[in-house]
């Protein structure tokens, strides 16, 4: 049957934004940033890891009605949309200091858990976002 | 950079922070004017606006959210009942019987003779296990 999870997604309400936020500062990397006319294909990876990719859309017409974005556009900025990534890192603390120092807005401290080390913030929108330091890492 | 926001959208995303801030440091005394300081706006436009959005007060937001992370303490460590007031904000430990028990229905031990521990990330837990009505 399957053997990979290749594309997810999570809405964004600005693409030149969110790649200021998941290039510039969270350090992704983009996979791909096509024009395909009625919309922007923007997708970010871990660097060196395309086969895992994050579709960055932009919730509008006429994928659905403007009304319907609209609603879509207030549950992210709610924190109430669902889409959320957790990453890994060899180094949560280390890199919790270097997403601070560039200015990302942490909902909690990195905190010693069963599985390992994590934390957790939030992108400009209002999506969830952890990274966790596996135990053993 | 262009920002495409609406002013609703812009104000959802502040109370957000000022929600998360209450995730982050409910053990703090957090009040009215620290909570508006972080969302950016005046006092009154803070918890009428908090409550348009997320349906509760931030104060009662703030008063689950520490009942929340008591029952967490209570479940997973074996901490004193006292120590765990405090430690999650409360100003006395009749306070806190008080209000945990209204929100629970059960008092701070009887819950923790009575609970089983949750093996979950400590964000879905957080959200999920926070008591409401």
């Amino acid at each position: 049957m399957f053997n990979a999870i290749t594309q997810s997604q999570i809405y964004v309400l600005d693409q030149d934004e969110a790649l200021d936020f998941y290039v510039g500062k969270l350090g992704l990397e983009v996979a791909a940033d096509v024009d395909l006319g009625f919309m922007r294909w923007l997708t970010v990876s871990v660097p060196g890891h395309p086969e895992r990719q994050i579709l960055l859309e932009k919730p509008g017409a006429p994928a659905m009605s403007e009304e319907t974005a609209q609603q879509v556009r207030e549950l992210v900025t709610k924190g109430a949309m669902g889409g959320w990534l957790i990453l890994t890192t060899d180094d949560c603390r280390g890199t919790y200091e270097t997403l601070v120092a560039r200015g990302v807005e942490f909902t909690e401290e990195p905190t010693e858990r069963p599985y390992g080390i994590d934390c957790g913030l939030r992108d400009p929108f209002g999506n969830r976002i952890r990274f966790t330091q596996p135990r053993g890492a | 950079m262009s920002r495409t926001r609406t002013a609703a959208e812009d104000s959802n995303r502040r109370m957000l922070r000022a929600r998360d801030a209450m995730d982050r440091a409910y053990a703090q005394p957090l009040d009215v004017p620290a909570l508006a300081r972080i969302a950016h706006v005046s006092e009154a436009h803070f918890t009428r606006t908090f409550r348009a959005v997320f349906g509760e007060t931030p104060h009662r937001y703030l008063q689950r959210r520490r009942v929340e992370r008591a029952m967490f303490l209570l479940r997973e460590t074996d901490r004193s009942v006292t120590d765990i007031c405090f430690e999650v904000g409360f100003g006395s430990p009749g306070t806190f019987s008080r209000t945990f028990r209204d929100i629970v229905g059960r008092s701070p031990r009887t819950y923790r003779k009575e609970a089983v521990s949750a093996a979950v990330p400590t964000c879905f837990a957080m959200a999920w296990t926070r008591p409401s009505v």
